[in-house]
């Protein structure tokens, strides 16, 4: 997809003004944060979890090439393949050629976003095969040509009646008379469009949230069972994943497990936890005949050094997004691209270019809640100061706001100055403010467009103290 | 009590410097009753945040250095804010750390250097007040107090002492307020329907008087709340539990204007 992060402020203006996807905000405000601390209360030793899942992705990280190579070794013994791609344009090239060469018409997938990072539905159906998103809130918004709204949520920006809307356009056999104003029964419209796109299906395309060097195993979590469906049915099963997915064993997914589900549902464990393990073997009443990864790197192994590291430890569960005021206040499609909240802004720099993603690390409070929700203990707001680094080492020197900030250095650096300077600023603003704060000041617009802007007391503090006033 | 202590250098900061003088003295006074006595160096400017939150390095690292040097000299230094006191102690070692001449200065200033609600509970043990406040008061907590430094049941310890207060908790008093430093002015918006969503939840409570520990927050409240013509009340904590909350709230007026 074309980013529009570029345009953050008018997209976050833009979601500001939008009352339904507010009203769907404060509903995922009061629905994902609240089931999170519940399900961390229910586990004692989720903080030491935390410590062991974070210490098992360290681990693996620096020891990333000798694991993928593992997991390579054992896919291939298993009877699958691995294809190592460097970018979106290679993985985009392979997953078509695997499709051509099994003369696919017709393709199924199960949420991924690293397929939405490389925008895989549109190459292929570009090229004309057939795609259709098996996960409920993927199927409604490629209906919508919507991206995603939130990484473990994609329609979480709809109402039902968007939904239901949705549905009475693109599903021309549907009686204009069916009720679709509960859940169960959009669940069931979906399910029935579904369910012959899943038998008729040539290839089926899942992510993957773990992959398993011990075992060449993928591990997909999901609360539909459309993954399953997705893997299983199809002639050819790939799974597209990102290099940073890898962890040693089957008992460190397991681990990785009891914190990703805690922390972004507040499950205990997803509905559906399942393991692909090379193609269909003789004797097996189902799978695929043919079992590909499409191994990513596009710009993670940039991270391996330097100070975006500890992002490769993300699991994607998306409690930062949960948790984030801004994201709360505009939503995921403010971010302009596949990634959003908290986890989008450290990584879509890192992924599309810092000078077209440069507002999201900018657009942040650093109130810091993401990192304390973490499951991964990813400094976040340390990464976004990072972003924020760069952005002014190669930023214009000629902006307003570097202007003033320039001026303040100067003065703070200058004791006396600054003395003097503040406190006859303060001491001025308390004269001219007649109600004890202004509702205009000059060159303060961008505060008192909203706020009033409180006015000082009068002399400054530390000028009093030190004459000997004391109160 | 703990024992008197040498002198307590108070960082004031430049927000309460500027705008809000009352919460040094509240705080000031407040240190005093702990036991210790109160310097306020003439020299101090700012923490430096505004630059390293903007990228700044290196602007922030020169205004580093000037604080670190400004206190060393002291026994301990107190600041009437979250995110200054954080920006010391758990900025500077970091920002310094490749600076021969500093990093052990910078790391000796974070060990000495105390929120003032942790300095008064948790150093001097403090667990009452003598102040008096007949209001119905919720608590905002700051995100780089409680989230760098764990403040959050020191103030509670100190203002359940307060004679006639009563606290009542708003269920998001951990979210942010959308102040942000430099954010509630590139994103102002945003912030404000941060900002909103906390003055709902406070409203919520009953309160007609919003409590917290860092001035950036509580001006961009205040500031919110009398922009939508509310009459909740914005202070520091610092300003009640010492006593001194017979001023003019902020951005109020020293005499209602009249008509």
């Amino acid at each position: 997809m074309d980013a529009t992060s570029h345009t953050f402020s008018a997209n976050a203006r833009t979601a500001l003004a939008d009352v339904k996807l507010q009203r769907a905000l404060d509903r995922l405000a009061e629905g994902f944060p609240a089931r999170r601390r519940d399900a961390v209360a229910r586990l004692p030793e989720f903080d030491a979890l935390r410590d062991a899942a974070v210490a098992i992705k360290d681990h693996t990280i620096l020891n990333l090439d000798r694991y993928l190579e593992r997991f390579e070794a054992k896919v291939l013994e298993a009877g699958g393949r691995v294809h190592w791609c460097r970018d979106a344009a290679e993985a985009r090239a392979t997953i078509l050629s695997i499709c051509t060469r099994a003369k696919a018409k017709s393709v199924t997938k199960g949420k991924t976003m690293v397929g939405e990072e490389i925008a895989i539905n549109d190459h292929l159906a570009a090229n004309g095969l057939d795609v259709v998103e098996t996960d409920l809130g993927e199927y409604i918004i490629q209906l919508r040509g919507e991206p995603p709204s939130h990484i473990i949520a994609p329609a979480i920006h709809l109402s039902k009646d968007q939904v239901a809307d949705t549905f009475r356009k693109a599903h021309g056999t549907l009686p204009p008379a069916r009720p679709l104003t509960e859940s169960r029964a959009l669940l069931e419209e979906a399910r029935t469009v579904l369910r012959s796109r899943f038998l008729g299906a040539d290839v089926g395309i899942t992510g993957a949230n773990f992959l398993i060097a011990e075992t060449g195993s993928t591990v997909t979590v999901t609360n539909e069972g459309n993954a399953e469906l997705t893997m299983t049915l199809p002639r050819v099963h790939i799974v597209l994943a990102s290099i940073e997915k890898v962890v040693p064993t089957l008992e460190d997914a397991a681990t990785m497990l009891r914190v990703l589900a805690r922390s972004a549902t507040g499950q205990d464990v997803s509905v559906y936890t399942s393991f692909a393990t090379g193609p269909r073997r003789p004797g097996d009443l189902d799978g695929p005949e043919e079992f590909n990864v499409v191994l990513l790197d596009n710009g993670r192994s940039a991270m391996l050094e330097g100070e975006l590291r500890e992002m490769l430890r993300c699991i994607r569960c998306g409690a930062c997004l949960n948790h984030c005021p801004v994201y709360a206040a505009v939503g995921g499609h403010a971010y302009g691209w596949v990634y959003s909240g908290p986890m989008g802004a450290v990584l879509t720099p890192a992924l599309i270019g810092l000078d077209p993603a440069k507002h999201l690390p900018e657009a942040s409070t650093l109130c810091g809640r993401c990192e304390e929700v973490c499951p991964m203990r990813i400094p976040i707001p340390k990464m976004l100061r990072h972003w924020r680094e760069r952005s002014w080492q190669r930023g214009p020197s000629a902006t307003r706001s570097r202007f003033g900030l320039a001026v303040w250095a100067f003065v703070a650096a200058r004791p006396r100055l600054y003395r003097w300077a503040t406190g006859a600023v303060a001491a001025l603003l308390a004269r001219l403010a007649t109600r004890g704060r202004f509702a205009w000041l000059p060159f303060a617009s961008a505060w008192t467009g909203t706020r009033d802007f409180p006015a000082p007391e009068g002399r400054g503090f530390v000028a009093s103290w030190n004459r000997g006033e004391r109160r | 009590m703990a024992e008197t202590s040498p002198d307590v250098a108070l960082f004031a900061t430049c927000l309460v410097d500027a705008f809000r003088p009352s919460v040094g003295f509240a705080a000031a006074k407040l240190v005093e009753e702990s036991g210790s006595r109160v310097v306020v160096p003439e020299a101090q400017t700012c923490c430096g945040q505004p630059a390293y939150n903007s990228g700044d390095r290196a602007t922030a690292t020169k205004i580093a250095k000037q604080v670190v040097d400004t206190f060393a000299p002291f026994a301990a230094v107190v600041v009437p804010s979250g995110s200054c006191a954080g920006m010391i102690k758990q900025h500077y070692p970091a920002l310094l750390a490749d600076d021969p001449a500093y990093a052990a200065k910078a790391k000796a200033l974070a060990a000495k250097t105390h929120e003032l609600l942790a300095y008064l509970v948790d150093v001097r043990k403090m667990t009452r007040c003598a102040a008096r406040c007949s209001r119905t008061a919720t608590y905002h907590d700051s995100c780089s107090g409680l989230r760098e430094l764990g403040v959050k049941a020191q103030p509670r310890t100190l203002l359940k002492s307060v004679d006639g207060l009563a606290l009542i908790e708003a269920p998001n008093a951990e979210t942010c307020c959308g102040f942000g430093g430099t954010f509630c002015v590139k994103y102002p918006e945003v912030s404000t329907r941060i900002v909103d969503a906390k003055i709902t939840d406070a409203i919520a409570t009953g309160a007609d008087l919003v409590l917290g520990g860092d001035l950036g927050c509580l001006m961009t409240i205040a500031g919110r709340l009398s922009r939508q013509g509310s009459t909740v009340e914005v202070r520091h904590v610092a300003e009640v539990l010492a006593g001194l909350d017979d001023r003019p709230a902020i951005g109020v007026a020293k005499t209602p204007p009249q008509g």
